[in-house]
């Protein structure tokens, strides 16, 4: 690894990787470094498609940092990522991608990434993707993350992707079982001729299963944006997604809510905003002594916090 | 000094301001007051710059400020809380303290103090996101402190009483007792509160887009609240 990895893989895990019990970095489709502990192992697959994290049942307060940097141009990364949280397990999870393309052909990664949470596991995901450098090669980040969640365990996924990235494709499918609890919040900033387009799948088959979706996304110059949900209430449960979008310039969003109650016991709800900044946000900020731009960018850093 | 010459407002062919002609001087507390819809509120965001008005001028200090931008009257000393506070997603309190006193480094300690001043208990407030889950009259009060935090040379406050506990308002008499004793500036307040009334200097009858009467509080504060005209049964009587 050179400097220039550093800063990426910094940029894309927020804090040095290696400060954490547990990481594996993968750099152009091959390992770079790994470290295990007694609670947390990472195992290569056998086929070499990906790796298997496992955390052992009541492993409390670990942290696994997952990271993929891609700085090769013409570049295609497929990988998967299993993840298997023993019972009662309390864990912290940093995945993310960050890719930096100087070159002429698109650099592209694919993480598809499988969550097995055992009864009362409780994870925090964090996923972040970035795109750097300066080569007219496009930075494609496809993502797909399956979510399985058995009694009473809790997810926190938190989702961003502010800088650089030309074309997405988000896909979070999650299946959760009674007392099961998952909440998702997504950040999308796009601009230039950007494209990033979110599926959410989620089934609720137990009883008291609920989920939490929220999207923020701002869609500047001339990108698009695609939100797209799809929750079923398979029995008593409870949804609540809420999409909110700024659109500036030429940018556009397309929201699309479905949500499908199949018991009389099935609570859910969907909200959806788009607009560009509200006038009288602006004014408010400028009555403070800002310039307009700058109130613009006060608000959408806010919104995108 | 501010003056309004010929200021006048029309929208959907109704005359919202008719030709309001007002000088306002340094070292003075002014208050305006009239019936709901009268314009009052349109006349605090004409001079805020947040309307424009269809003719007339507006001059601080002999410049002509009429087309500057809010932003550009805000830097001249201009402010102005919102008779509707404005929410935000993801901006605290703290973050419009900051942007509002222009002070990158202002310290929590500093935010606390200026919200104390509207009643807030502080430390509760200072990280909390300025949106809906703040309540009317606490949304109020941090509009109101993020006009005081400015320490404007000309501050606005429109119906700053508005859905504010009868307790806490009494404090807030005081603070603005006390903005305008500090020499060199000047307060408005857009208010129907007789407390507030009875601290200006000057009063302002604003009715159906015109001044009506303007003049020492000793003169207009007895007119105001034994109105000559009542309407009992619905007959008026002199
Ligand atoms: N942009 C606009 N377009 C159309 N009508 C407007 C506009 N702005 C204000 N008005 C109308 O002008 C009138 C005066 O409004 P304004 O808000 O100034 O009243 P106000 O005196 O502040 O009333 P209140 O005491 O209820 O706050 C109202 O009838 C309002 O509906
Ligand atoms: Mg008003």
């Amino acid at each position: 690894m050179n400097k220039e990895d550093e800063t990426l893989l910094r940029e894309v895990i927020g804090e040095d990787v290696t400060s954490s019990d547990s990481y594996n970095i993968r750099k152009n489709g091959k390992l770079v470094e790994r470290k295990v502990n007694p609670n947390i192992n990472i195992v290569t697959k056998e086929d070499n498609s990906g790796i298997d994290i496992y955390v052992k049942e009541n492993t409390l307060f670990g942290t696994v940092n997952i990271p993929v940097i891609i700085t090769e141009s013409g570049l295609t990364d497929v990988v998967y990522n299993d993840f298997h949280i023993g019972k009662n397990a309390n864990i912290i999870i940093v995945a993310g991608c960050g890719i930096t393309n100087n070159g002429h052909w698109d650099a592209r990664h694919d993480g598809i990434h499988r969550f097995y949470l055992e009864e009362g596991a409780k994870v925090k995901y964090i996923e972040r993707h970035c795109g750097l450098g300066v080569g007219d090669g496009k930075r494609i980040l496809n993502p797909v993350t399956e979510i399985n969640m058995k009694k009473a365990s809790y997810m926190v996924m938190d989702t961003t992707q502010i800088k650089g990235v030309d074309d997405t494709i988000r896909t979070t499918k999650a299946n959760l079982e009674s007392d099961a609890t998952l909440i998702v919040t997504e950040k999308i900033l796009t601009s230039k001729d950007q494209v990033a387009k979110t599926n959410f799948i989620v089934e609720l088959n137990g009883e008291n299963a609920s989920t939490h979706v929220t999207s923020r996304s701002v869609a500047t110059e001339k990108s698009y944006q695609e939100f797209v949900s799809n929750v079923t209430g398979n029995t008593k449960s409870y949804a609540h997604v809420e999409c909110d979008a700024i659109i500036k310039e030429e940018g556009q969003v397309k929201a699309v809510p479905e949500i499908f109650a199949k018991n009389v016991e099935a609570n859910l709800v969907h909200e959806a905003a788009i607009g560009k900044i509200a006038g009288e946000q602006l004014m408010k900020l400028m009555s403070l002594g800002l310039t307009e731009k700058e109130a613009e960018e006060v608000i959408i850093e806010g919104f995108l916090k | 000094m501010l003056e309004l010459k010929n200021i006048s407002f029309t929208r959907n062919n109704k005359k919202i301001l008719n030709n309001i002609n007002l000088t306002l001087d340094n070292d003075k507390f002014y208050v305006i007051t009239g019936p709901n819809g009268s314009g009052k509120s349109t006349l605090a965001k004409i001079i805020m710059g947040l309307e424009k008005p269809d003719t007339g001028k507006i001059y601080l200090n002999g410049e002509d400020i009429t087309n500057k931008t809010i932003s550009e009257r805000a830097k001249l000393g201009l402010g102005y809380a919102f008779q509707q506070p404005v929410q935000f997603k993801g901006i605290t309190v703290y973050d419009l303290l900051k942007l509002s006193t222009n002070k990158k480094e202002l310290t929590k300690k500093e935010a606390c103090n200026i919200l104390s001043k509207v009643g807030l208990c502080a430390m509760e407030y200072v990280d909390r996101e300025v949106n809906k889950s703040l309540s009317g009259g606490e949304l109020k009060r941090i509009e109101i402190a993020t006009v005081m935090a400015k320490k404007p040379y000309l501050a606005i406050f429109d119906e700053p009483e508005a859905g504010i506990d009868l307790w806490s308002f009494q404090n807030l008499t005081e603070v603005f007792k006390e903005i305008s004793n500090n020499s060199n500036t000047t307060t408005l307040v857009i208010s129907h509160q007789e407390r507030i009334l009875n601290i200006a200097d000057e009063i302002i009858i604003i009715s159906k887009g015109e001044i009506e009467d303007q003049g020492a509080k000793e003169k207009l504060f007895d007119q105001i609240m034994n109105p000559k005209k009542c309407c009992k049964g619905g007959t008026p009587c002199e």
